[in-house]
């Protein structure tokens, strides 16, 4: 089955979301989302310095099924995007959680963070699928 | 109502992911496409067919019922067991369908038509037959088996039962062989060597098990669809359909025009559009930048006009990502396709990106 981390947050739309210590939020997409995509094969990184609100799309994945648009979890700006991603897509697939992060967000207020899917409530949401 | 075949249960025990397609239930893939797809570039690899349609059609007037259902001359086949790749089309010269057929003899030919076409080439078939002395049935007691890669053949021949084991051990490639209710022909849809294999249903399961210890990997219609696209393989349904003729799908070379007296269904139009010189033109593609190639996306090209992807994927032995796409007649050496708004760079190729495990992109 696919791994829930419990210190990390999620969206309906299977993104995983992290607040680090400096204030900056780090996203990526769940164990059980990559496992749904299958093998990644491109992704198309947000800009750096592009504003967006929750639930923009912001970014696309794409494996060798289908191209699926990654949505922004709360209102922010990108900071940082994982160019390691751009020749090596499939960490996503290997590591969703660690190396696969995908951005990070200067969010506009860090209090949106709890309006978000705690683990188990993510837990249940997937058992459902 | 989803139909299911006589190996959906092993489908499941080897943790296929099950969808629906052209509605039967199964396996897109049982883990990793990717690695699926290299299993059979590389070794052997087995994908469930059960679900395609297979014809058998017999008669004394079987010769002259498909040289006039056909696009393709059966006349060319003189020996037995030998296949052709045609199209059957409709009067506006429109792809009904693509389809193998076998010669068995001169009573008998066999058809293998796809799943998703199934009831309307049924009909189609059964309307036309009416004026020819022939009989039409269709063989769904039949699985069928796809054993592909380059040692798809020695491990499959390990495993058949000895008397069809004989019988495919020398086939010649596009060459099928009987014996009994099994059926065995060296052909596929993936650019590699290997077998279509028919059988009775009751003793599919077996067989698969047999081919999984003899060291063949399971594979989805996910792999299946990225190793046809590499091979240049058209897909119906979505790089040809009953709008557009063989000529702009890349199929013209599976008309044949002689002898000129043959009448087949659909020939005085695409005899005329032909003359006139065809519009369009199916190409290869391939991306020279980042992203990934995919049907419906826009093609520019420069002083010729549009053109739209028909198939498109990344390519996991070139790794990089190719397409079929149906271009202006006037397209050169590059074009440039639309992918959520970017302009991205593609070389155009002919419609062959893999063979028999080697890249035939310069």
């Amino acid at each position: 089955m696919s791994e829930v981390r419990t210190d990390v947050r999620y969206t309906a739309s299977h993104e995983w979301v992290r607040l680090e210590d400096d204030g900056t939020v780090t996203v990526g997409i769940s164990d059980h989302a990559q496992g749904l995509l299958g093998d990644i094969v491109f992704v198309e990184l947000p800009e750096v310095d592009a504003e967006f609100s929750a639930e923009d799309a912001c970014c696309v994945v794409e494996s060798v099924k289908a191209a699926s648009d990654i949505y922004m979890p709360i209102n922010g700006e990108i900071v940082d995007t994982n160019n390691a991603l751009v020749d090596e897509p499939d960490i996503i697939n290997s590591s969703p959680y660690d190396d696969g992060w995908i951005f990070r967000i200067k969010p506009v207020d860090e209090e949106d963070i709890e309006q978000l899917m705690d683990a188990s409530t993510y837990e249940a949401e997937i058992a459902d699928e | 109502m989803s139909q299911k075949t006589a190996l959906y249960e092993k489908h499941l025990q080897s943790n296929g992911k099950i969808v629906d397609f052209a509605g039967w239930q199964m396996p897109i893939n049982y883990g990793s496409q990717i690695e699926e797809h290299h299993q059979v570039r590389r070794d052997a690899g087995m994908f469930d067919v059960s679900h395609m349609t297979v014809v058998d059609i017999s008669g004394d007037a079987v010769t002259p019922f498909l040289q006039y259902l056909l696009a393709n001359d059966v006349a060319k086949l003189k020996q037995s067991g030998k296949a052709l790749y045609s199209c059957m089309l409709n009067e506006n010269g429109g792809v009904i369908d693509d389809l193998i057929v076998y010669y068995m003899n001169d009573d008998w030919f066999r058809m293998v038509v796809n799943a998703g076409t199934r009831d309307k080439d049924l009909a189609w078939i059964n309307q036309q037959a009416a004026k020819f002395n022939v009989a039409i049935k269709e063989r769904d007691d039949l699985a069928m088996i796809a054993v592909q890669g380059p040692r798809g053949r020695e491990k499959a021949l390990q495993v058949l039962p000895l008397d069809v084991s004989q019988a495919a051990a020398d086939l010649e490639r596009f060459f099928g062989a009987d014996s009994g209710e099994w059926f065995v022909g060296r052909t596929g849809y993936t650019g590699e060597d290997g077998f279509e294999i028919m059988l009775p249903e009751s003793e599919a399961a077996e067989f698969w098990d047999s081919l999984i210890e003899a060291g063949v990997r399971p594979c989805g219609l996910g792999a299946r669809d990225t190793l046809r696209l590499e091979a240049g393989m058209n897909l119906y349904g979505t790089d040809m359909d009953e709008t557009t003729s063989p000529l702009i799908s890349g199929l013209g070379w599976t008309i044949a025009w002689q002898p000129a007296e043959r009448n087949f269904i659909g020939r005085s139009v695409i005899e005329a559009e032909k003359n006139k010189g065809p519009q369009q033109k199916l190409v290869g593609l391939v991306l020279e930048d980042k992203g990934v190639l995919r049907g419906h996306q826009k093609v520019i090209v420069d002083g010729q006009g549009e053109g739209e992807v028909t198939s498109g994927t990344f390519s996991p032995t070139l790794k990089q990502a190719v397409a079929l796409a149906r271009v202006p007649v006037g397209t050169g050496e590059y074009c440039k396709v639309d992918i959520r708004g970017k302009l991205l760079s593609a070389r155009v190729v002919k419609p062959v990106f893999v063979r028999d495990g080697q890249s035939c992109i310069d």
